[in-house]
């Protein structure tokens, strides 16, 4: 389930923001008539439906794992948590009918309403990812139902469990990561084109139109980001102690810069005294609950592992801002692009730093909720499936996943092949002369 | 009518639309197996890709809608289900994985051998993919699913006759749909030897089909007699008996060349026969040991998924039209266009409002 759900969530980031990337490139095309941009926003358009199509059936295989691998969860808790799946399916359907309008509606359809065809699958991005992630954000603060002492749960409220305390912040996170991850990753691509020295107008603005987007979300998240750390000191204390490498609840609680425990004790870390209170609390004087404030079966098993992930998350995040800051100061002092190569470098990593923030930030909130799967009511131990094969069938969907992972990345590499040699694309296969059309 | 039977009708109907449109999804790949060579098969395939190209993961979201609706609505039976049938379900799962990012990947692959190995991936997941969630109906209708966490038996629970036979039926259903559906769709394209192609292999695969159901009857009667004994009630008799009727016509309808009705039939036939299935279970989710109105979800769930449903009806189901109408119409061309050329067209034909 982890491997499925770490490979999906890049197609889902991507889903979500490619589609908006797209958009911008057709807007500029048709407002500065700039054949370039519309060419861009095609050779994407075929991109996307490919990522799309690993999206849509990753994704199919996802809700088949829910009930297979946790019969415990989805047993009692399912019609708690299906409601936004369910919209989310609306969504979904929304976004594969007009990307496939989209798509294959570039000759045939009025120019105009090809256009607008796309701006339901930005739409439709945006409001699925709310959907799913409020379910996530319900996994860490359960909510729209009351349990019984012999554990059954009454008076089921969908709506309420939709939009539970920690959807809207969880959702603001994950949507502009997912813009992140889709503007650096698209741009890394021209970045690195550039850095062997292709230049022109086209490969310019395949660069600036995604950048942008990752450079003008990068700061927005790191609001949004502060305020769902904050939020989690009282939601989730022992993640938040794991996160911030706090083994007593103490005030003036320091943060601290790398390090790892052991024995109880915090070894080779830089402290800044009372940091991790003011970001908890907003205020440096503050007692923050440690790993302490949970009885020690409660405690989340791997806390290195989730300080790690969450400070390499903020370090790559604080990176790419700065990245974003240098793009936007060299188009507003020159309107030009950077010119130092050091900048093309960094650019060219961009993509793939975004993706392992998104991925550390997901290791993050997954691991530090353990051994809870939904916080507080459920353990993972419990929710698992007790089927003989559940983990032979784990073992064959990570190997499947990873097969799959690999061919994407060489067919992304064909299609750039086909795109840099202008070759085109017929039929399935086959000699082309026995091919009609 | 109580309101979790509302939901189970709606379920029923994204049962109905996967069958369907799923269906012909799988029949397509499963007709792409035995185009033959890159030589002989080409025309047949480029046919294929047309007719599914755009459409096929829209056809998927209904699976993903049934298997939504049937854990929000009835938590304990999908839990139930899905983990006693981890083993189909795994398989048909890998299946829908390979088959519909074979078929994304096939177009880019470059040269012939390449495109060769993920058309063979494509179009063998398609075939086995539907048999694996035919034995799943099969485990399911048969009783041998019992509710709790993986309680079911691991292997006989879609490895006996019923699950065969529910397989088997439903990789049949899913050639028979598809043939009838792309004859259509090759009189449109004026590739008259290709519908008579199909138009064949429809007739072969609906005789298939027909008799299937026939020995289906026994199994039923030796190996599910309780599902044996809803259907021959008062609500299973007419829904078979439509079904038979509309496999008739649409044989005739297909010897006498009118396509466009069989098409009608066809789809009648496929659907009366999933409605049949639900007929005979009824009112059991897990025969005589679930049921429906003891596994429901709340009311408040299950307005919830009311509200939805209506929210997919109002926004999803005109989009969907649209999109079949424009494939239908042939509005939805191929992809691959020489690129400069075709966006400067585009970009006059946007400044003239075309």
């Amino acid at each position: 389930m982890a491997v499925s759900l770490g490979f999906h969530i890049i197609l889902a980031a991507l889903g979500i923001g490619f589609p908006l990337i797209t958009l911008l490139a057709h807007t500029r095309g048709l407002r500065r008539k700039d054949p370039d941009a519309l060419i861009l926003a095609k050779r994407w358009s075929k991109v996307m439906a490919v990522l799309f199509a690993v999206g849509a059936v990753s994704g199919t295989i996802l809700s088949f794992e829910m009930g297979m691998l946790w019969p415990g969860m989805m047993g009692p808790y399912g019609d708690v948590i299906g409601l936004p799946f369910t919209l989310e399916g609306v969504s979904f359907f929304l976004e594969a009918i007009f990307l496939a309008i989209y798509l294959y509606g570039w000759k045939h359809l009025s120019a105009r309403i090809h256009y607008l065809t796309i701006f339901p699958v930005v739409l439709a991005g945006i409001a699925g990812s709310f959907f799913i992630v409020s379910v996530n954000g319900w996994m860490n603060s359960p909510a729209g139902f009351t349990t019984g002492s012999d554990g059954t749960v009454s008076n089921v409220d969908p709506w309420g469990a939709m939009f539970n305390p920690a959807a809207g912040v969880q959702y603001l996170h994950m949507l502009l990561a997912a813009y992140m991850v889709s503007g650096f990753l698209v741009a890394s691509v021209y970045a690195v084109g550039w850095l062997k020295g292709r230049r022109d107008h086209l490969h310019r603005i395949g660069f600036a139109i995604p950048f942008v987007v990752g450079a003008l979300a990068a700061p927005l998240q790191v609001v949004v980001g502060d305020a769902a750390t904050a939020r989690l000191i009282d939601a989730q204390p022992a993640k938040f102690a794991a996160m911030e490498l706090l083994p007593e609840t103490t005030a003036r609680a320091p943060l601290t810069l790398g390090g790892v425990l052991v024995d109880g004790e915090v070894r080779g870390a830089l402290e800044v005294p009372g940091l991790a209170s003011f970001l908890g609390r907003r205020d440096f004087d503050a007692v923050v609950p440690g790993l302490d404030s949970v009885v020690p079966a409660d405690r989340p098993p791997a806390v290195n592992l989730v300080h790690w992930s969450f400070q390499l998350m903020v370090g790559i995040g604080i990176g790419l801002l700065a990245l974003g800051i240098w793009f936007l100061l060299a188009r507003w002092r020159r309107r030009d692009l950077p010119r130092s190569v050091w900048f093309w470098r960094l650019a060219a990593l961009a993509g793939v730093g975004a993706v392992a923030a998104m991925e550390l930030g997901w290791v993050t909130t997954e691991v530090g909720r353990q051994p809870w799967v939904v916080q507080g009511l459920v353990r993972t131990a419990e929710a698992v499936s007790e089927a003989d094969g559940i983990v032979a069938t784990a073992t064959a969907v990570t190997v499947v996943y990873l097969i799959l992972g690999v061919i994407t990345v060489r067919a992304l590499r064909w299609m750039a092949d086909r795109f840099a040699t202008g070759e085109v694309v017929t039929g399935p296969y086959g000699p082309p002369e026995a091919v009609p059309r | 009518m109580t309101l979790a039977e509302v939901i189970l009708v709606i379920i029923w109907i994204g049962v109905s639309a996967y069958g369907v449109f799923g269906g012909a999804d799988f029949g397509a790949g499963i007709w792409d197996l035995q185009a033959g060579g890159p030589q002989r098969g080409a025309r047949v395939r480029a046919l294929l890709e047309r007719s599914i190209g755009p459409v096929w993961e829209a056809n998927h979201v209904w699976l993903i809608f049934v298997l939504v609706y049937l854990w929000t609505a009835f938590p304990e039976a999908f839990a139930a289900i899905a983990s006693t049938m981890l083993l189909p379900l795994s398989l048909a799962a890998f299946g829908i994985i390979l088959r519909g990012s074979a078929f994304a990947f096939r177009k880019w692959a470059g040269s012939i051998p390449r495109q060769r190995v993920f058309g063979a991936v494509f179009a063998g997941s398609s075939a086995l993919t539907p048999f694996f969630l035919g034995t799943v109906a099969g485990g399911v209708a048969s009783g041998r699913v019992p509710p709790g966490n993986a309680a079911g038996d691991l292997f006989t629970s879609w490895l006996n006759p019923t699950s065969i036979l529910g397989g088997t039926l439903a990789v049949i259903s899913c050639a028979y749909l598809a043939a009838v559906l792309v004859t259509q769709d090759a009189h449109r394209s004026g590739d008259d030897d290709l519908a008579e192609y199909f138009r064949r292999r429809a007739l072969v695969t609906g005789a298939l089909a027909g008799l299937t159901a026939l020995v289906g009857v026994f199994v039923l009667r030796a190996d599910a007699p309780n599902l044996f004994d809803r259907l021959l009630s008062a609500r299973g008799i007419p829904i078979l008996a439509a079904s038979a009727l509309a496999g008739l016509a649409s044989m005739w309808l297909l010897r006498t060349r009118r396509v466009v009705i069989a098409r009608g039939t066809a789809v009648l036939a496929t659907v009366t026969v999933l409605w049949g299935w639900g007929a005979g279970q009824y009112p059991w989710l897990l025969d005589r040991q679930m049921a429906v109105s003891d596994a429901a979800a709340s009311d408040p769930v299950l307005w919830a998924l009311i509200a939805a449903f209506a929210a997919a009806a109002v926004l999803a189901v005109p989009a969907l039209i649209w999109l079949y109408t424009l494939t239908e119409k042939g509005l939805l061309g191929e992809q691959g266009v020489a690129e400069r050329t075709s966006t400067e067209v585009l970009l006059q034909r946007y400044q003239t409002g075309g």
